[in-house]
């Protein structure tokens, strides 16, 4: 099932990204290709089988620290790398018009 | 000792060195800098090379050293890690220009736990973008070469991790396995890697590709090195709520057992169609060899393995759109200039600061998790994971660990997959259930075809990175360490 450039455009706005018209086109024939290949899994019968949910096998225990304070970044550690900030806020474009 | 033989020995053997007052952890680190500098030209294994703080580092070592209070084996060995780890004070790219300039404020547990361990820090080794590929094509920065071959790929995505070590440019790597990240190049490039099981190694401060399938783990140019390292990184962290609770094995000590008694698993699904004849040989030689050295082996059947590929590309791809969603231009990494409103910042930055291969991992996997899709695909692919791990489960019953070979073919030419993601997707084709089924996976040099290296994977029950050590090491015990490559030779 080819994917549409429409589809592609719903997907990319969902997605944040602001693509290129030859990025359009490329991805949808790149993507129907892959869908493709992946949609072979709809003819296994997978009725009554749980979908796995954690990597971890069930009962393995995992490490949990214990609910105490312990110091964090700093305000200037946190913003050290904001492309743009005022004070102890990072700064963005206007929001509301 | 000269330069060049000392960049040429294992982690094991200079460790042994620095032991006996033989060499300084000065003299190892400035060996490697000077080999990276008159070779990472041409194998472009390096982002970020740190030779001061290195430098720093391995004086300190020595003065531990000589006050009587070295470490560990890794006490001054000079490493290096995937450019996916973060390290305080020190760029992080992921490989990609979205976090270019990025300087991290901590450092990742496995590097912190390296760090602690005595080892010097040498730089940041190139990846696929983000760790999405199976080639280092997709960095952002600039291709890495096969130090076999510079005309072929290192594979992916711990590219830089592998031929580093292959270039002998260190003794010792950290990568990260999402699909066979760590597999397929140490296979390509004829060293030793080992992707543990999911929550043996923190992900703390690893830079999240598919969350519930990556795994940090170490390459070497044997065995013991790798154990070694393990033996570092491995464990209980409280950062990481996926890491599990059990403590590390000592994955030294058993390393000499041998493979006498061991039940090898050899499912028929993995020698199909695909796999190159030359690369098939050397690894049924593999068996044979085990066979002589009293191990038994059982024809198994893996059923589901077909289904690997559909299952990954739509679960990993779904939780990289979750994870690269932090990408927003905001908090930090690059935000597009001249942007009127906050939605036109997030989709500007997103669309200059990421490659072709994430944009297209992003797209898939926001269209199966959007609204009339989660349930057929997404939620489908899961449940192909169970039944993956219950064929492995099955098998367990019946073998120690499972072998094959870790790809179909041995390292291809740059160029050669990049028009075609789904060809390129293929080559985890061996690798990826492993993912799937949370499994402990290995990569171990057994020979070559047509001149190029091909790895033997082995596949161990859940926390059984002990057995697979063992089992390879008996191996490289009768095969010998693997020649050193002479592409970079020949032309130096």
């Amino acid at each position: 099932m080819p994917l549409s450039i429409d589809e592609v455009r719903r997907v990319a706005a969902l997605a944040r990204l602001k693509l290129s018209p030859e990025e359009e086109r490329l991805f949808a024939g790149q993507l129907s290709a892959i869908l493709d290949h992946v949609r072979e899994l709809e003819s296994l019968d997978v009725s009554g089988v749980p979908p796995m949910t954690h990597a971890l096998a069930e009962g393995e225990a995992v490490a949990l620290r214990p609910d105490l304070p312990v110091p964090g970044l700093t305000p200037d550690e946190a913003l050290a790398n904001a492309p743009s900030r005022q004070g102890t806020c990072f700064k963005v474009p206007r929001i509301i018009e | 000792m000269s330069a060049g033989e000392l960049t040429g020995l294992s982690l094991q053997a200079a460790s042994a060195r620095l032991a006996a007052g033989q060499v300084s952890s000065r003299q190892l680190t400035e060996a490697c800098l000077a080999r990276v500098a008159a070779t990472d030209g041409r194998v472009g294994a390096f982002l970020t090379v740190t030779g001061e703080r290195a430098l720093a580092a391995a004086d300190a070592s020595d003065a531990r050293r000589a006050s009587g209070r070295a470490s560990g084996p890794l006490d001054g060995i000079p490493v290096a890690v995937k450019d996916l780890f973060l390290t305080r004070g020190v760029a992080t790219t992921a490989g990609s220009r979205i976090l270019e300039g990025f300087i991290p404020p901590y450092d990742g547990t496995a590097v912190a736990r390296l760090q602690a361990a005595g080892a010097v820090l040498l730089g940041k080794l190139n990846l696929d973008e983000f760790a999405m590929g199976s080639s280092n094509e997709h960095s952002a920065y600039k291709p890495c070469h096969n130090p076999w071959d510079l005309s072929r790929t290192p594979g992916g995505s711990s590219g830089g991790s592998a031929a580093a070590l292959a270039a002998r440019q260190c003794f010792g790597t950290l990568g990260t396995d999402t699909g066979g990240s760590i597999r397929l190049p140490a296979s390509f490039c004829g060293v030793v890697g080992l992707k543990p099981t999911y929550g043996r190694v923190s992900r703390y401060g690893v830079i999240a590709f598919a969350s519930s399938l990556d795994q940090p783990g170490p390459l070497g140019r044997t065995t013991w090195d790798v154990a070694a390292l393990l033996s570092a990184i491995a464990g209980p962290d409280p950062h990481d709520p996926t890491c599990a609770a059990r403590p590390a094995d000592d994955y030294l000590s058993a390393l000499e057992n041998g493979a006498r008694g061991l039940r090898i698993g050899v499912p028929r699904e993995w020698f199909g169609g695909g796999l190159q004849p030359e690369v098939e040989a050397r690894v049924r030689e593999a068996l044979a060899t085990y066979q002589r050295l009293g191990a038994t082996l059982v024809e198994i059947s893996l059923p589901h393995s077909r289904y690997g590929i559909g299952a990954y590309y739509l679960i990993a791809t779904a939780e990289a759109s979750a994870n690269l969603a932090r990408y927003d231009g905001v908090r930090f990494g690059l935000r597009a200039p001249g942007v009127r409103g906050l939605k036109e910042l997030y989709a500007e930055s997103r669309e200059q600061g990421f490659g072709a291969e994430p944009k297209r991992r992003i797209m898939l996997g926001t269209y199966a998790l959007s609204a009339g899709y989660y349930q057929a695909d997404y939620l489908r692919a899961q449940q192909v994971r169970t039944l993956i791990r219950r064929d492995f489960d099955a098998a367990f019953t019946r073998c120690d660990v499972v072998a094959g070979p870790v790809a179909p073919w041995p390292a291809f030419k740059l160029g050669e997959k990049t028009g075609d993601p789904l060809q390129m997707y293929l080559a985890d084709i061996f690798t990826i259930t492993c993912n799937l089924a949370a499994l402990p996976g290995l990569s171990v040099p057994c020979g070559l075809a047509g001149g190029l290296p091909v790895g033997l994977q082995l596949v161990g029950r859940p926390f059984d990175e002990a057995t697979l050590l063992t089992a390879a090491r008996a191996l490289e015990r009768e095969l010998g360490p693997p020649p050193a490559p002479t592409a970079l030779e020949a032309k130096a």
